[in-house]
């Protein structure tokens, strides 16, 4: 029930970004992630993000998560 | 294999102490990652990792999920949850049982859209079922205030929220327990840091490492509890550092105490343990849904020869109990465990049931 993805931040207005993951844009709440700006990666849990991730791990996690999906 | 996989598996030999050792996780998303990658079977035979009461929905007690179908019978209510508690199964119900009777049950990916939905229809009373460990309980948190701030007078939550270190203290301090290292929960630790979990090498000399999701994380956290009980020394480590940090996120965690504060809280299997739930503080009150829409006394009944308790114990494992695969299956599940798509017995009926020639027990207490 704790799953949560890395997505990048795409647009901000006030407490929610537009994000992007794996094709996939979605609006998420940034109130918990105050610093994000965008381009930054964050780490997406139930529509909120939760903390911040660097660009090199957050695509490392992208990359298992690609593995996962694509059955290997 | 993936190369990564087998030098870690090779590695792990080489640290390895051939006494046996009990490694638990304390996270649903583990279990599925541990049982779907078949982990078990590739480490050394005396490295048993075993799941601990990590799925929030298994930990939910039976007279919360029996309270909220009262509620539900009872009064005019538009209810909201995470599709993982449809179908846990209470006394005799379950949301799933009800929704397909024709009650308002909704599910959500967000504690957001039941606020959205509560705005939307003034004249509905909304509740969302609020479950879920230190990962979860920030973002129903926030999702309390903005309903404070704007004022919305039909939001209510049905609270279950759970800690997971007072659970850690409960389970190492069980003498019929026997724990050498602990995995601990990654999402958990985004928020809370790794300071919370300080006092189980302190106390509990178990070593404790924190870990990413992937074969790779675990495989590697192993690696770090087994040198760790090697050279007999135990600390909290981070393995998951591309998320977690020490202090964890503290503005996500000053949310969950602007609104809640700690209580006793009733876990399935576990029993009732003082300081390891939320309440919601009387300025918040308001937007309790016990307390909104009052049931009379719930007399609950789990399932005589459901042996979930003792699995979220990590006392048993799923095939010791009579029920599992036979009466106990995916699509008719008695216990939470194998409801819950991170459950510890959906993990094995999903991943392991025809692949378990590694039968084992799980050993008794250490030094005992």
């Amino acid at each position: 029930m704790c799953l949560a993805i890395p997505a990048k931040i795409n647009k901000i207005d006030r407490n929610t970004a537009e994000v992007e993951s794996f094709g996939v844009t979605k609006k998420v709440d940034i109130s918990l992630t105050p610093e994000a700006k965008v381009g930054d990666y964050v780490i997406v849990h139930a529509g909120f993000a939760i903390q911040l991730m660097d660009k090199k791990d957050a695509l490392i996690t992208q990359g298992y998560w690609k593995d996962y999906l694509n059955g290997q | 294999m993936d190369n990564r996989i087998k030098e870690l598996v090779n590695s792990i030999k080489q640290v390895n102490t051939y006494k046996d050792i009990n490694i638990m996780e304390v996270c649903g998303t583990h279990t599925m990652a541990i049982s779907k990658s078949g982990l078990r079977q590739l480490l050394p035979a005396n490295i048993n990792l075993i799941s601990g009461p990590g799925c929030p929905v298994c930990v939910t007690s039976i007279k919360d999920i029996d309270c909220m179908l009262e509620i539900i019978n009872k009064h005019n209510v538009c209810v909201f949850t995470f599709g993982d508690m449809l179908r846990v199964p209470g006394s005799n119900s379950s949301l799933y049982t009800e929704k397909s009777k024709g009650k308002n049950i909704r599910i959500c990916y967000s504690p957001t859209d039941a606020l959205e939905f509560a705005k939307n229809n003034p004249e509905k009373n909304v509740i969302f079922v609020a479950i879920g460990f230190e990962t979860t309980i920030p973002l129903i948190a926030v999702t309390v205030k903005r309903a404070y701030e704007e004022n919305i007078n039909n939001f209510y939550i049905y609270n279950t929220h759970k800690l997971i270190p007072p659970a850690l203290d409960l389970l190492l301090s069980d003498k019929k327990v026997k724990i050498d290292g602990l995995l601990c929960p990654g999402h958990v630790s985004v928020i809370i840091g790794s300071k919370p979990y300080e006092f189980i090498p302190k106390k509990y000399n178990v070593p404790c490492v924190i870990s990413g999701f992937e074969p790779v994380d675990i495989l590697t956290s192993v690696k770090m509890i087994l040198k760790q009980v090697r050279e007999n020394h135990s600390e909290v480590q981070i393995q998951y550092s591309r998320a977690v940090r020490e202090e964890g996120n503290p503005i996500a965690v000053s949310q969950i105490y602007d609104v809640f504060e700690k209580t006793t809280s009733e876990w399935r299997g576990l029993g009732c343990m003082p300081e390891s739930g939320l309440r919601l503080k009387s300025e918040y009150l308001k937007f309790d849904a016990a307390k909104n829409f009052p049931v009379g006394k719930v007399h609950s009944k789990e399932h005589p020869g459901c042996e979930c308790g003792d699995i979220l114990k990590g006392i048993k494992r799923p095939y010791e109990c009579k029920l599992f695969s036979k009466a106990c299956t995916p699509g008719s599940p008695v216990g939470p465990c194998m409801v819950s798509s991170e459950g510890t017995c959906a993990a094995y009926y999903k991943y392991e049931k025809f692949n378990l020639n590694r039968k084992t027990k799980i050993s008794g207490k250490k030094g005992g």
